[in-house]
């Protein structure tokens, strides 16, 4: 059932044929005579999901920090269509402009909740930075959309003042969530996202996501190495080994019809249960 | 004999040179940290080493100096700054607020308005009003120059979820003319609204080697939420020595009984209005 919702999602996308909100042209990273990743395009269509899979140290991570401007790619262009000025190349935008996408339109949700909250503010306080980052000064609406948020992402809201040192690891990762899709960002990177969560807090924490993008409209790029994670989540899928991607398509196809070598081997290594 | 060994405010001239740039770099762009190559001074950090370079640039033979630790002109901290300056410049020193050119001050603006042939010297211990948010250097340093103060109000909304009002009550955040964020060192908030003053007010902290400024009649706005508005608050009491109701005011425990009294934390003040016939709570038992 999910495989047809997830190909329905694809064609629609394709036969309205908007602007991609994120294009992605010859994208080149080294480290000295590494290559962290390269030859990377593709599209990516407002509402949809990518995601891209492959072993540690195939150059997933860089890519999506090259994307979100937290590193500097050496080559190739990253162009998002902003609300206000239609599609730019992040890569060569200042970084004050950079920082403010990066604070309303995008968000960045990290392995480790601990990297991406500020583990010594309340867990109102955490949701609330983004709003008043972009000038929101009203202490009652800001609380009142924290509460909002933390509902949504399933946190009760007696636990709104406590800090999130207090919360187990599944519920960090939601507030995580809840922090950076409060300021209603378009196009959400993450990084192994249920990443060292145990399988049925991922379960819960999954299905969260899948509801939110779906409701908001989101796109999304969603690094990982877990198969399980793309096929609930992404329409579409690459496959990346050793800096390069080695196959792209819908997620089902790729899943289902692996052609790459790589990728064969990757379908085959999931155990089954 | 010693004393004369000391060139005039005990810094070198080059070294005065230094601190001089730095502060005219800092008049010219309020509130913003010039960092400068603060020296040893003969006296630990912390007890205002970089108050007192800044002090030593601004002298000249003709100063008055005066010297406020806490609003009080004879704590250890005043006395030994000023006997320092007056050993090593010669200047005239005097308690009385009115008559200094140069004022160097810890934790008190004084209650006396400032004119515009005043100099203002603050001892600041930490200078980087988003230090404790923030700890990264170079993250602050980017976020005052792209102007991303969202997280300054993180900390009063922490205030607020966690005491239903900002707690804050001294280094209070403040905006420079709609620009840079600073800590106006930890002077109680009542005094943030003296910020906007005809005297020049300069800032140094001298282990953390940074000075800033806020030249005469500069707009300074305290941080604070819409329904929330800053509020400079004190003790509700007069003072018991002097009567004032629009001082800021030092309680002090004086007896195991509970018994306890506020009085002016500025002593020039509360000397000058008892002086003046002014009576509080306290002062008639005193006379008696």
């Amino acid at each position: 059932m999910t495989e047809t919702m997830h190909s329905e999602v694809a064609h629609r996308a394709d036969e309205r044929a908007p602007a991609p909100l994120l294009s992605v042209r010859d994208i080149r990273k080294t480290y000295g005579s590494y290559v962290g990743c390269t030859d990377v395009s593709f599209d990516l269509y407002p509402g949809e999901v990518m995601g891209i899979v492959g072993e540690s140290g195939s150059g997933k991570s860089t890519l999506l920090n090259c994307l979100a401007g937290h590193l500097a790619p050496d080559r190739g262009e990253v162009l998002f269509d902003t609300r206000a000025e239609g599609p730019r190349d992040t890569v060569t935008m200042s970084e004050p402009e950079r920082r403010m996408l990066s604070r309303t339109d995008w968000a960045f949700v990290h392995q480790n909740p601990r990297d991406g909250l500020r583990m010594g503010v309340s867990a109102g306080g955490n949701v609330g930075e983004r709003l008043m980052a972009v000038g929101a000064r009203n202490y009652g609406a800001i609380r009142e959309s924290a509460t909002d948020w933390l509902g949504r992402v399933e946190i009760a809201d007696t636990r709104i003042d406590d800090r999130p040192s207090a919360f187990s690891g599944g519920m960090q990762q939601r507030l995580q969530i809840a922090r950076n899709l409060v300021t209603g960002p378009r196009l959400v990177f993450m990084d192994e996202p249920t990443g060292g969560l145990d399988v049925s807090v991922q379960a819960r924490l999954l299905d969260l996501m899948r509801g939110l993008v779906r409701e908001m409209g989101l796109s999304a790029i969603i690094v990982t190495h877990d198969l399980a994670v793309v096929r609930l989540l992404a329409h579409r899928l690459m496959v990346m080994k050793s800096g390069h991607v080695v196959e792209a398509g819908l997620t089902d196809q790729v899943l289902d019809d692996p052609q790459h070598a790589y990728t064969q081997l990757l379908v085959s290594s999931v155990l089954q249960v | 004999m010693t004393d004369q060994a000391y060139n005039f405010a005990y810094l070198d001239e080059q070294t005065k040179r230094m601190i001089r740039r730095a502060i005219l770099k800092g008049v010219a762009i309020p509130g913003y940290q010039v960092p400068f190559a603060s020296r040893e001074m003969p006296m630990p950090y912390g007890w205002g080493t970089g108050g007192v370079q800044v002090s030593a640039a601004c002298l000249t033979p003709s100063d008055t100096f005066k010297v406020i630790d806490q609003g009080a002109d004879d704590t250890t901290n005043a006395v030994s700054i000023r006997k320092f300056f007056e050993r090593t410049a010669q200047v005239a020193t005097t308690e009385h607020t009115a008559e200094a050119t140069v004022i160097q001050t810890r934790h008190r603006i004084p209650e006396a308005p400032l004119g515009e042939d005043q100099i203002l010297v603050y001892q600041v211990p930490i200078p980087e009003p988003l230090r404790f948010l923030e700890p990264r250097e170079t993250e602050t340093r980017k976020m005052h120059s792209l102007e991303e103060y969202g997280l300054m109000h993180v900390k009063l909304y922490e205030d607020i979820a966690r005491h239903g009002h900002i707690a804050t009550s001294y280094a209070y955040p403040v905006k420079v003319e709609g620009r840079y964020v600073m800590d106006p060192s930890p002077i109680p908030k009542f005094d943030n609204p003296k910020l906007e003053m005809a005297a020049i007010q300069l800032f140094g902290a001298g282990r953390e080697q940074r000075i800033y400024a806020i030249p005469p009649y500069t707009r300074v706005v305290s941080l604070d939420f819409e329904d929330h508005p800053f509020d400079p608050s004190k003790a509700d009491h007069p003072c018991d020595l002097c009567g004032a109701d629009h001082t800021y005011l030092d309680e002090v425990i004086v007896d195991d009984a509970g018994g306890r009294m506020f009085v002016c934390s500025d002593t020039d003040y509360c000397a000058g209005r008892q002086a003046a016939g002014h009576r509080g709570r306290l002062s008639e038992e005193d006379a008696a």
